[in-house]
């Protein structure tokens, strides 16, 4: 018997927490129990992108993508579109406005590029031999045995690669200059310290395809001379550190990491550190600090790495994203990459969206594609039909863009013209119920927390910042106040050390130019227009339009509303917590909120 | 597994090869579509599914999906299979056993042309359609 269906299920975290696994063996159990075991291959893939609706479980060669999938779907699965070769229609997924399924027809996909992403939701990533078979460590053998390291070099500035981290320092020079550093040792590090709110494009990179991270950390190794690599994640990632720990063993196995590699008398071998999960540590000097066993704090540059790195020897850093790139620059040339994307930011980026997004989830575009784009074709537009109102990228570093700016290219020059950044790539979309200020002293509070301490300007401006936002959503502050936020803001871009200190300030000062109508509202009416500012808001209700149904005084968790049946209810603006749980509960209209 | 030279990389990523392009639907533009009803399974579906897959791993052709459907309505002449190719007419053979399997993969998916003999109907596309 051969195998005639693939079921390919997804293994990333997201649908692992909604019972992917138990899908997995479901189906697998399902196959034998019917008796076609072998006309089917069950496997476990990295992420599909489109968390918003997984468990995905996609049916080969049918191409039936199945969404929400729930394990005790597996009998009917198997017992129709593998022993019958029919769709199961009621998990399809359906385009809006189709009768139809049709893969093609998922818009989701259809403006995507995959290339760091190539394998994700494809093979099996805890299985070396799927990854070999998709042209992997292709690139390396290509390095080997037919590049010198200035050609790998060359290559690399032929693509335009850029850092895929937030920066966007060209990579090829990034390499050359740890290639020219004289040394007895040097090493190759990858940054995995993923910590932006929302961001987990690396985390589902490495979950599923690690051999790619591995693969460039290896022609890395080659290129600048280093036999040695060191992977820095942090240790609430799980799985993608189980996969890279399986992927490691298999590719030592097969010779591709240690001594001699490939008979070609090269050595090189990987090895992880844990990070404790601080946001700084994703910044590389602090990161290097963290791997020597110090507390993680930043030094200041120069010395850069390439020339004082990791215990003060030349060091390569790159972030996950960047790796992935690498294997496919040198398979298929660096002008092929500089084909793709803009002319300045070649290539494709990887984001990941949430927020007030109908498909929140993992894309990758090419560099250039419009918000728009991103927003409303591939994300599906705004939850709820609620008018779009920003999208922060570059999480705590970055800024807002705003809905004048939808249908400006994205790359990392045109964000950082309009007051944001690229960042590593979250994207996490706002609506007109969302308060600008409330989501600013969310970031505030984040890089408070996170500062680590060492410089003033950080340490001191992000407290002093939080204060003056949370003095606004409570109504105390003033225009002094806002003025005074600016002049914090750009003293912290000029004089904090690293470059967690320089851009906290970016969510407030990009807020603040692109939102002040919602400022001067704070400040001069006391009055938070999107209602979150809890300070700011007051429930009433209208003793015409209430009925005396009392749904509202027997939600309310306070006990505030009182009123006899069938009379008009009142609040208790005393004793009322501003949950809005009356507002939501109420038939008639009749509760207002200002 | 031991370490692999060179050699050895190459030869398990061809090994491999196959296998995952099955998996890969895109560039694949001929599609074996067999029925698979009742009818069919009973005159030997499964067996004329098999060896579509065997035959067309040996014949090395990497962009041919194989797919199952219902009963086509040729009843009389199962198993049935529905064969497109681009630039060649859609068209159903019946009777279609290991041996005819093997014709159909030389002549018409490798050679390009139809198999006399076992040429049933055309897909009533006019049908499908609506």
């Amino acid at each position: 018997m051969a195998v005639k269906n693939y079921i390919l299920v997804c293994g990333g975290t997201a649908c692992e927490s909604s019972k992917a696994e138990e899908i997995y063996q479901a189906l697998i159990h399902e196959a034998e129990k019917q008796g076609v075991a072998r006309d089917v291959q069950v496997v476990k893939t990295g992420c599909f992108g489109f968390c918003e609706k997984g468990p995905i479980v996609k049916v080969l060669p049918e191409e039936a993508f199945y969404v929400t999938v729930q394990p005790s779907d597996a009998q009917e699965i198997i017992a129709e579109t593998i022993v019958k070769g029919r769709m199961v229609k009621r998990l399809l997924y359906l385009e809006e406005g189709k009768k139809e399924f049709d893969i093609d027809d998922i818009k989701f996909y259809q403006k995507q590029v995959r290339i760091v992403l190539r394998n994700c939701g494809f093979i099996d990533p805890e299985n070396i031999e799927e990854y070999i078979a998709r042209d992997g460590y292709k690139a390396l053998e290509k390095v080997l045995f037919e590049m010198t390291p200035e050609d790998v070099v060359e290559e690399l500035k032929e693509s335009g690669l850029r850092g895929r981290g937030g920066a966007g320092f060209p990579t090829g020079l990034k390499w050359n200059f740890t290639k020219a550093a004289h040394s007895d040792q040097k090493y190759v590090v990858c940054n995995a310290d993923e910590g932006d709110p929302g961001a987990y494009m690396d985390r589902s990179t490495l979950e599923g395809d690690p051999h790619s991270v591995l693969e460039a950390m290896t022609i890395a190794g080659y290129t600048i001379g280093a036999d040695t690599g060191i992977i820095y994640i942090r240790a609430e990632y799980p799985l993608a550190i189980e996969r890279l720990k399986i992927a490691m063993k298999q590719s030592r196995d097969l010779g591709l990491l240690g001594k001699d590699i490939l008979g070609s008398g090269f050595d090189f071998d990987i090895e992880i550190r844990l990070g404790a999960g601080a946001f700084v540590c994703g910044e590389e000097t602090a990161l290097l600090r963290s791997i020597e066993g110090n507390r993680g704090m930043p030094t200041p540059k120069p010395p850069f790495p390439a020339v004082e790195g990791l215990w003060k020897r030349p060091t390569l850093i790159n972030n996950v994203e960047t790796y992935a790139n690498i294997p496919v620059i040198i398979l298929k040339g660096g002008s092929w990459f500089a084909g793709i994307g803009t002319e300045k930011s070649p290539g494709t980026k990887v984001f990941a969206l949430t927020g007030k997004i109908n498909n929140s989830g993992l894309v990758e575009v090419p560099m250039g594609t419009t918000l728009r784009e991103i927003v409303y074709d591939i994300g599906g537009g705004i939850r709820n039909n609620v008018p779009f109102k920003a999208v922060q990228t570059g999480g705590p570093s970055g800024g807002v863009i705003t809905k004048d700016f939808l249908d400006t290219p994205i790359d990392f020059d045109s964000l950082v013209a309009i007051g944001s950044m690229m960042g590593s790539g979250g994207m996490i979309v706002m609506d007109e119920d969302d308060c600008i200020i409330d989501v600013a002293k969310f970031y505030m509070d984040f890089c408070v927390e996170e500062s680590c301490g060492k410089c003033a300007p950080c340490r001191i401006g992000t407290k002093k910042l939080y204060n003056t936002l949370d003095k606004l959503s409570k109504g105390k502050a003033t225009q002094a106040d806002l003025d005074n936020m600016i002049v914090m803001g750009e003293a912290m871009k000029k004089a904090a050390l690293c470059g967690l200190g320089q851009t906290a300030p970016n969510p407030v000062l990009s807020s603040m130019k692109y939102f002040p109508e919602d400022y001067r509202a704070h400040v001069e009416d006391k009055r938070c227009p999107a209602g979150k500012c809890k300070d700011l808001v007051h429930y009433q209700i209208d003793p015409e339009k209430c009925i005396g149904c009392t749904v509202c005084a027997r939600k309310c968790p306070v006990n505030c509303i009182s009123g006899e049946r069938k009379v008009a209810h009142v609040i208790n603006q005393d004793a009322c917590v501003k949950c809005g749980e009356c507002y939501s509960a109420c038939k008639f209209d009749a509760i207002t909120k200002n | 597994m031991a370490k692999m030279t060179l050699e050895d990389l190459r030869k398990l990523r061809e090994q491999k090869k196959g296998e995952m392009d099955k998996r890969d639907m895109e560039g694949k533009d001929v599609e074996i579509i067999i029925g698979m009803g009742t009818c069919g399974i009973a005159a030997g579906a499964k067996e004329c599914l098999d060896a579509f897959i065997l035959e067309i791993d040996k014949a090395g052709l990497g962009n041919v999906t194989v797919k199952q459907t219902g009963c086509m309505g040729l009843c009389y002449v199962e198993p049935t299979v529905e064969v497109h190719v681009p630039g060649m007419p859609d068209t159903i053979y019946g009777k279609v056993d290991a041996a005819v399997v093997r014709q159909i993969v030389e002549e018409h998916l490798v050679g390009k042309t139809l198999v006399n003999n076992h040429i049933f109907d055309r897909p009533a596309a006019d049908i499908i359609r609506n």
